[in-house]
């Protein structure tokens, strides 16, 4: 079953005892040996070359099952989704596949990068998917079940057939067919060794110059006004006490100055007292009794629900201001379907049974059924 | 009123308490409206109550500032004995483990709003705007996890090393922190850390598109020392994979010459106390100059090879796209960098007159050698001050006196590190890169003071 894995660590080890060992005797007592099985345990990472890939196969249909089930929710029936994640497959054609490169990676105008678009290594995407996935339950996929899911994503980007069987034989023909698989390059000054040949010199040149070194600037950026507070109010997230403040950027921006800028600096000085009385007044509003709420918004975050329900919004699965309003009173219901999940209410993509005490669940139903107030 | 503003030096104050609390809500409504001339009549009003001597109730932190020569009498704060110098203060342990002023809780690491879809797979950015010196305080330190932080317990975890190894390792915690230590300064970036003002200004202030940034005293052992202790090949063995123990067991290449140079360490304290868990308490990988992804955090294993492993955060993500469709593959060194912190963009300039620009400089190849500070946009530029320590692969703090004469400027520094190389203008480096890399923005940043004192994030052609 896993012959492949120790044949390469034989050889490994025949090929290094050739070479000299420096092992340091200067710390008695410090460490022990790993067993067979420790290292077996930890030792889960797959190279370009396969070294570490554990024998085994899946079926693309078989990963079909496994998406829908495990996966779809965060990534789209189709990989497709960018609800929560950056999309994994589109973007790819049988063109690239012939040239491994992906033309679209040259268009400045195509817009965002799928992983397969980038992904030149299929070891990656094996290694990936079986050391981080699914994203809330990592390391909780079978080795067949790594291997169909990597087939499954492979056939959507057309890469492999709808009746093909991923496994340990066959990744390396698979790679001869990545899209990207030629789309990488070390040819740059900042790998900090030698060990690609790479670079040394660094790609830019600028000089120091101090005077009249370019001609007279223009702002060709900037924010545009109505972002303005998009980061929240910015005279909150400075020091109150310095050789500055932060803009109050609930209000529209120094309107005194604009248009009537004096040197004698009154209106520098009204703008000054309106912005900190404006600051001050924020601050001093009473902050409204949402403890409550805001314990249950804390715990919708910690469970990962808020990825895909929208307080007052559908993301993947409804808003949770659509269940609250369909389940009213309802806290029984609500408390069962967060821990076992459920399928084919709110659409096609099933919600699975989450790992969550009791008592938050209970909390969060609760919430729910009295109308999931913000 | 015209006599404050003239005597008040620096920054033009208002007069204490000029506006009771009810007062200062009809300001903030009637100032959303636009209907300044109530603020105007309200400011005269107080000079009366000023001059009236009505006596502090409690002062917003942001006026305690005013500093005018009082019309009558003085200054109440000091003619007024406060609390504080007439009673008694508090005890000894009052908090076994002490927390910033009350008046500091604007200082937080914040997210930028729509940058993820989760918290789990996300950054926090560090408030560089208002930090001092090099060290960023632990709290502080900027985030940046791939599937949650956790607080592991550290009886339980264990570091392993196998590999081109003699024979393979098992370290406890308590192992670990027997071994020779060292401490020093070195400064993380995220690659990614100026991202989103690749193309365009994105962002309002240096929090969000420099904070993905922070300098620690890091203490830990050399992986050389363990690597040895395992008895690694160092001669084949090039390349050394680094895993994390968490969710997302983050791998990474690391070269085996930057590992035998001694710089590599594997932390276990950071500032004087252990990691902070959501820094990957309590072990991690410290990679001086390199971006932070490869400091992996809930270390748990390297491993010794001879070819690079191609990891996910290696060949999916932290890849650099060119132009020319290519995506450059182990770009990892920081290289040279600097941004002033004050002035810097949503900050307000009260008045004219004396400021102390200052801000951070650093290289992922050594030492910084010099800091040039420009304040009409890159034109003209003057050497600033590097404050001491001056220390490689860390942050350097500089600072450059100016005097402000009310008209736009816009604000640039320039680092030069010890190589010789110098930031870029962001043209050179669009030239070569193009603008969707999104990794390694080392650009020269444009801070615009504005007439009115507010400063914006602008780029300049």
């Amino acid at each position: 079953m896993f012959k492949f894995p120790k044949i390469a660590l034989t050889l490994t080890l025949c090929l290094t005892s050739l070479t000299v060992f420096s092992q340091s005797t200067k710390y008695p007592g410090v460490g022990r040996d790993a067993t067979a099985k420790e290292v077996a345990a930890w030792d889960i990472d797959v190279r370009p070359d396969f070294k570490g890939l554990p024998a085994g196969s899946g079926s693309v249909a078989k990963g079909q099952d496994v998406w829908e089930a495990k996966c779809a929710q965060c990534h789209g029936i189709f990989g497709e989704s960018n609800e929560v994640f950056s999309p994994l497959i589109g973007g790819t054609t049988a063109q690239d596949i012939k040239t491994g490169r992906v033309a679209n990676l040259t268009r400045a105008d195509f817009p965002g990068r799928t992983t397969i678009m980038k992904v030149a290594t299929v070891s990656t995407l094996w290694d990936y998917i079986n050391r981080a996935m699914p994203w809330t339950n990592p390391k909780t996929l079978t080795t067949e079940e790594v291997y169909a899911v990597t087939g499954f994503l492979l056939n959507l980007a057309g890469i492999v057939p709808d009746d093909f069987v991923l496994s340990n034989k066959n990744m390396a023909e698979v790679q001869k067919r990545m899209p990207n698989r030629n789309g990488m390059t070390t040819a740059h000054a900042m790998w900090p060794g030698k060990e690609f040949g790479n670079a040394s010199k660094p790609d830019t040149q600028n000089v120091i110059c101090m005077k009249d070194c370019v001609p007279e600037p223009k702002v060709a950026s900037f924010l545009p006004d109505f972002a303005r507070n998009s980061h929240g109010n910015l005279s909150e997230q400075n020091r109150t006490v310095g050789q500055q403040k932060g803009a109050d950027t609930t209000r529209a921006e120094g309107s005194s100055t604009k248009s009537n800028a004096t040197s004698n600096g009154s209106t520098t000085a009204d703008a000054t007292a309106t912005a900190t009385a404006a600051a001050s007044a924020a601050a001093a509003k009473p902050a409204e009794s949402k403890s409550d709420n805001k314990a249950v918004l804390a715990l919708l975050s910690k469970n990962v629900c808020t990825t895909c329900h929208g307080i007052d919004k559908k993301i993947v699965g409804p808003g949770f201001n659509e269940i609250a309003k369909k389940y009213p009173g309802k806290v029984d219901y609500l408390a069962g379907k967060i821990k076992a999940g459920g399928a084919g209410v709110w659409g096609a993509i099933p919600m699975p049974a989450q790992n969550i005490s009791e008592t938050d669940s209970k909390i969060i139903a609760n919430w729910l059924a009295t109308g999931a107030p913000k | 009123m015209k006599e404050h503003l003239n005597a008040s030096g620096r920054v033009i104050k208002a007069p204490e308490n000029f506006l009771t609390p009810s007062d200062v809500k009809t300001v903030f409504v009637e100032g959303k409206q636009g209907r300044r001339d109530f603020i105007r009549r309200a400011f005269t009003a107080a000079s009366t109550v000023t001059a009236a001597g009505v006596a502090a109730v409690s002062a917003p932190s942001a006026w305690a500032q005013g500093n005018p020569i009082p019309s009558e009498g003085g200054d109440p704060h000091i003619l007024n004995l406060p609390e504080h110098a007439t009673g008694l203060g508090q005890g000894v342990a009052t908090d076994g483990y002490g927390k910033p002023s009350k008046f500091e809780t604007n200082l937080q690491r914040r997210q930028s709003p729509g940058l993820t879809q989760t918290t789990q797979a996300s950054v926090s950015f560090a408030p560089l705007q208002s930090l001092f010196g090099i060290v960023t305080p632990s709290g502080l330190h900027f985030e940046r996890h791939h599937q949650g932080w956790w607080d592991i317990d550290p009886s339980k975890h264990r570091f392993m090393i196998n590999g081109m190894v003699k024979s393979a390792k098992v370290l406890t915690m308590d192992e670990i922190m027997r071994l020779p230590s060292v401490s020093r300064f070195h400064f993380i970036e995220c690659g990614a850390n100026t991202a989103v003002d690749w193309g365009n200004v994105a962002v309002p202030t240096v929090q969000y598109t420099h904070g993905m940034l922070s300098c620690s005293e890091f203490t830990g052992v050399p992986l050389i020392t363990l690597l040895e202790l395992a008895g690694a090949d160092l001669k084949n063995g090039k390349f050394v994979l680094a895993e994390g123990g968490d969710g997302s067991s983050m791998t990474r290449t690391i070269p085996m010459s930057l590992i035998t140079s001694g710089e590599v360490l594997v932390a276990y304290g950071q500032n004087g106390e252990m990691l902070r868990p959501e820094n990957g308490y309590p072990l991690r990988l410290v990679v001086p100059g390199v971006q932070g992804v490869s400091w992996v955090k809930y270390l748990r294993r390297v491993e010794v090879g001879d070819q690079p492993y191609a990891a996910k955060d290696e060949a999916i993500h932290y890849i650099d796209l060119q132009p020319n469709g290519l995506h450059r593959q182990y770009a990892s060194i920081q290289e040279c960098k600097s941004v002033v912190t004050t002035p810097s963009g949503g900050q307000v300039l009260l008045d004219k007159g004396f400021y102390n620009i200052t801000g951070l400089a650093w290289s992922g190849k050594g030492k910084i050698k010099r800091v040039d500070v420009s304040t009409d946009g890159g034109r003209n530029w003057r050497q600033a001050r590097l404050e001491t320590p001056v220390l490689s692969k860390a942050l350097s703090r500089f600072n450059l006196d100016w005097i402000w004469d009310g008209k736009p400027a816009i604000i640039q520094s320039r680092a030069q590190d010890e190589t010789g190389y110098v930031q870029p203008m962001y043209k050179q480096l669009r030239d070569v890169r193009g603008t969707r890399s999104i990794y390694h923005n080392n650009a020269i940043q444009s801070w615009l003071v504005q007439e009115n004192g507010e400063v914006k994030n602008v780029q300049v052609s």
